[in-house]
C-alpha cells in the first residue's frame, strides 16, 4: 500500500472516522434487526398492548407464516414477477450493450438513448405505478382508447382486473424502470475491458457475435453477478409498484412478500409478530439466494488455473 | 480476385446497413416506450375529465390546466406541502449520507488499522440487507422513543449507507493522492481538517444526486413512520390520488402525478450527463 509507512502512526484516525457509521449502524440497523427477530418469537400484536412475552412454543409464528397460503402465494408472485422482469431486462440490456460498444458499427446518438432509457429509473416508483394504473384504466384509459380506435379490439379490456394482465403489467413496469440502468452499467463494464483483447480478437478474424460471446460476456462476469444479486435482492423486496398499482390485487395476484408484510403489520390487523416472522423468513431466503449465486458464479477458471499451477510445480519438482 | 473482394465489401456494407436500420428502429421504439407515458400524462393534465373520457389519448394539450389544479388542491392533495417535506428529508439525508459515507470511505482508504478488512467485509454484508426486512423492529423502536411522525427518523439512518461507502471507496482508491494528505500534515493541519478541507471537496457531486433521488422516491419507511397528513412526502401525497376522493377526476389525477414528477424531470434533464456517468461508475471493475 502507498501509505504503509505513514499509515501506522495514524491508525487511531481510522477508528475515529468510522465511529459515526458504526454508531448509526448499531442504532438504526443492527438493533432493529435483532428486535425484529425477537418480535417474531413473541405475541406482540395490536395497536395498544400493555405487555407481551415470548411464546410458549417460540417458533409458532414462523410455522403459522410458512403454512399461511397467502404468504406462499406472495412468495410465488414475488419470484414470478421478478423472473418476468429480469429475463427480458438482461437480454435487452445485453443486446443494447453489444450494439453500443460495437467496434465494427458505430451507432449515432448513443448518449441520447442512454439518457432516455435511464429516465424512468429516477421517477418516483409510486407515481409510475399510479400512472400505469391510469394508462390501463377501464373503460376509458389511453391503452384501451388506442386498442379500440385502431380496431385491434372491439371493446375495452379490463386489464387491471385480470390476474395475468396485472402481473404482466407490474413486471413490465419493473423492466421498464430498470433495463436502462442495467444497460449503462454493462456498457461501462465493457469499456473497462482492455482494448488489447478486442484488437487481438479482430486480428484473429473473430466477427462481432463471436467477440461478444467469447470475450465480452466472460469479462463481464463480475458485473453480471453484481447486477444479478442486486436485482434479486431488490426484486424480493418489491414493494412500491405492486402496493401502489393495485395494492397486491386483483385477488392477490400481485401481492409480493413485502406488501404482505406491510399489510400484516400496518393495515388494520397490526400483527407485528407475524410480520416480523415473515420478515425473517424473507431475510433467510435472500441470504441463501445471494450465497448460491456467489457460489455458482465464483471464478471456476481461476480455481482451475491455481490447481494446474500447483500440479505443474509438483511435476517440476519430481522431474528434478 | 479484386472483383470478389469488392463484392464481399459490398455485401458487408449492405448487411451493415440492415443492422443499422434494425438497431435504430429498436432504439426509437424504446425511446417512445420511455417517453410516451410521460407525454400522455403531461397532455392529459391539461384536459378536462370529459375530454379524457371521450378520447384518452390526445397529442394536443387543452386549456383545463388551472381548473384541474383547482380540483386537485381543493381536496386533500397539497403539492406544496409535499414538496417542502420531501425537500427537507431529502436534503437532510443526502447531507448525512454524503458526509459520513465519505468519512467512512476515507477511514477505509487512508489509514492502516487492524479491523479495517473485517469492517469492510461487514459493510459488504450489510449491503445485502434491505430496509424492509428490519422495518418491523425499526418501527417499534421508533414508536417507543416517540420518533414516529418525526423527520429525523428518516434522516439520521442515512449516516450508515453501505452502498455509498462502497462506491466512495471504489472512487477514492485510485484518485486520492496520499502526497496531498502528507503535505497537509506538514502544513500542520489536523486529520479532521484535512478530511473537511481536502478530501471532501474532491468527491464527485454525482453521488449526492443518487442519494437525493433515492431519498426523494422512498415510499416504504415514510409510509409506516408518517401518519399525519401535514407531514406527507411527495410519494405519500401521490398515494392519495389512488383513493376514492379523486375517483373520476382524471384530469386532476394526471396533474397530480405530473406535479410529483416535475421536479425530478427538471433535475434529470439538467444533470443527465452527470447522472448517467454516475450510474456508469457502478460498472467500473473493482
Amino acid at each position: 500500500m502507498k501509505s504503509k509507512s505513514a499509515g501506522m502512526n495514524f491508525a487511531k484516525y481510522g477508528y475515529m472516522f468510522s465511529i459515526p457509521f458504526v454508531v448509526a449502524f448499531l442504532i438504526f440497523n443492527l438493533y432493529p434487526t435483532f428486535y425484529t427477530t425477537f418480535l417474531g418469537f413473541t405475541n406482540r400484536k395490536g395497536l395498544i398492548q400493555k405487555s407481551y412475552h415470548v411464546l410458549e412454543h417460540p417458533f409458532d409464528n414462523f410455522k403459522d407464516v410458512l403454512h399461511n397460503p397467502t404468504f406462499i402465494t406472495s412468495l410465488k408472485n414475488t419470484f414470478a414477477i421478478w423472473m418476468m422482469n429480469f429475463i427480458p431486462q438482461i437480454v435487452i440490456a445485453l443486446l443494447l450493450t453489444a450494439w453500443f460498444t460495437s467496434h465494427a458499427v458505430q451507432l449515432k446518438g448513443k448518449g441520447f438513448f442512454k439518457v432516455v432509457f435511464y429516465m424512468p429509473n429516477i421517477i418516483t416508483a409510486a407515481t409510475v405505478a399510479i400512472l400505469f394504473n391510469a394508462l390501463f384504466a377501464y373503460p376509458v384509459g389511453p391503452v384501451n382508447d388506442f386498442l379500440v380506435s385502431t380496431g385491434i379490439r372491439d371493446s375495452a379490456y379490463h386489464f387491471v382486473n385480470n390476474k395475468t394482465a396485472a402481473r404482466l403489467i407490474v413486471a413490465f413496469i419493473q423492466f421498464w424502470m430498470w433495463y436502462g440502468n442495467t444497460m449503462i452499467v454493462l456498457v461501462s463494464g465493457v469499456l473497462g475491458i482492455s482494448p488489447d483483447i478486442f484488437e487481438a480478437a479482430q486480428i484473429d478474424g473473430a466477427n462481432g457475435v463471436q467477440t461478444f460471446f467469447k470475450i465480452t460476456i466472460p469479462n463481464l462476469k463480475t458485473i453480471l453477478l453484481y447486477n444479478l444479486v442486486t436485482s434479486l435482492v431488490g426484486g424480493l423486496n418489491m414493494y412500491d409498484i405492486p402496493k401502489m398499482f393495485r395494492n397486491g390485487g386483483p385477488d392477490n395476484s400481485t401481492l409480493t412478500s413485502s406488501v404482505y408484510i406491510y399489510n400484516q403489520a400496518f393495515s388494520g390487523s397490526y400483527l407485528y409478530n407475524k410480520a416480523a416472522a415473515a420478515s425473517m423468513i424473507m431475510f433467510v431466503i435472500i441470504a441463501i439466494c445471494s450465497a448460491i449465486l456467489f457460489y455458482i458464479m465464483r471464478d471456476k477458471d481461476e480455481a482451475k488455473i491455481e490447481k494446474e499451477k500447483r500440479l505443474a510445480k509438483k511435476q517440476a519438482r519430481r522431474d528434478l | 480476385m479484386a472483383e470478389m473482394e469488392m463484392r464481399a465489401a459490398g455485401s458487408r456494407k449492405s448487411s451493415e446497413r440492415v443492422f443499422k436500420i434494425c438497431a435504430y428502429t429498436f432504439c426509437i421504439f424504446l425511446t417512445l416506450l420511455s417517453l410516451l407515458p410521460f407525454w400522455i400524462m403531461i397532455i392529459n393534465a391539461t384536459r378536462s375529465t370529459n375530454q379524457i373520457q371521450q378520447h384518452a389519448i390526445s397529442f394536443l394539450p387543452s386549456s383545463y390546466l388551472m381548473k384541474n389544479f383547482a380540483i386537485l388542491t381543493g381536496k386533500s392533495f397539497n403539492p406544496m406541502r409535499g414538496f417542502v417535506n420531501s425537500l427537507i428529508i431529502s436534503i437532510g439525508s443526502t447531507i448525512c449520507n454524503i458526509y459520513f459515507s465519505t468519512m467512512t470511505a476515507f477511514a477505509l482508504v487512508a489509514y492502516e488499522w487492524k479491523l479495517r478488512k473485517p469492517f469492510f467485509t461487514v459493510i459488504m454484508a450489510v449491503l445485502m440487507i434491505p430496509a424492509q426486512v428490519t422495518s418491523i423492529g425499526f418501527y417499534q423502536f421508533m414508536y417507543q422513543i416517540g420518533m414516529t411522525n418525526n423527520f429525523l427518523a428518516l434522516i439520521l439512518p442515512s449516516i450508515q449507507a453501505p452502498a455509498t461507502v462502497f462506491f466512495m471507496r471504489q472512487y477514492m482508491i485510485p484518485s486520492l493522492p496520499m502526497e496531498i494528505l502528507q503535505s497537509g500534515r506538514i502544513d500542520g493541519a489536523g486529520e479532521f481538517r484535512i478530511f473537511n478541507q481536502i478530501v471532501l471537496p474532491m468527491m464527485k457531486p454525482a453521488m449526492a444526486i443518487f442519494g437525493f433521488v433515492t431519498s426523494w422516491n422512498q415510499l416504504f419507511l415514510p409510509q409506516i413512520l408518517l401518519t399525519r397528513q401535514e407531514l406527507f412526502t411527495m410519494p405519500l401525497m401521490v398515494s392519495l390520488l389512488n383513493g376514492d376522493i379523486y375517483r373520476t377526476e382524471y384530469g386532476a389525477i394526471y396533474l397530480g402525478l405530473l406535479l410529483t414528477v416535475l421536479p425530478l424531470m427538471i433535475v434529470y434533464f439538467i444533470l443527465s450527463k452527470y447522472i448517467v456517468e454516475g450510474v456508469a461508475l457502478g460498472g467500473v471493475k473493482s
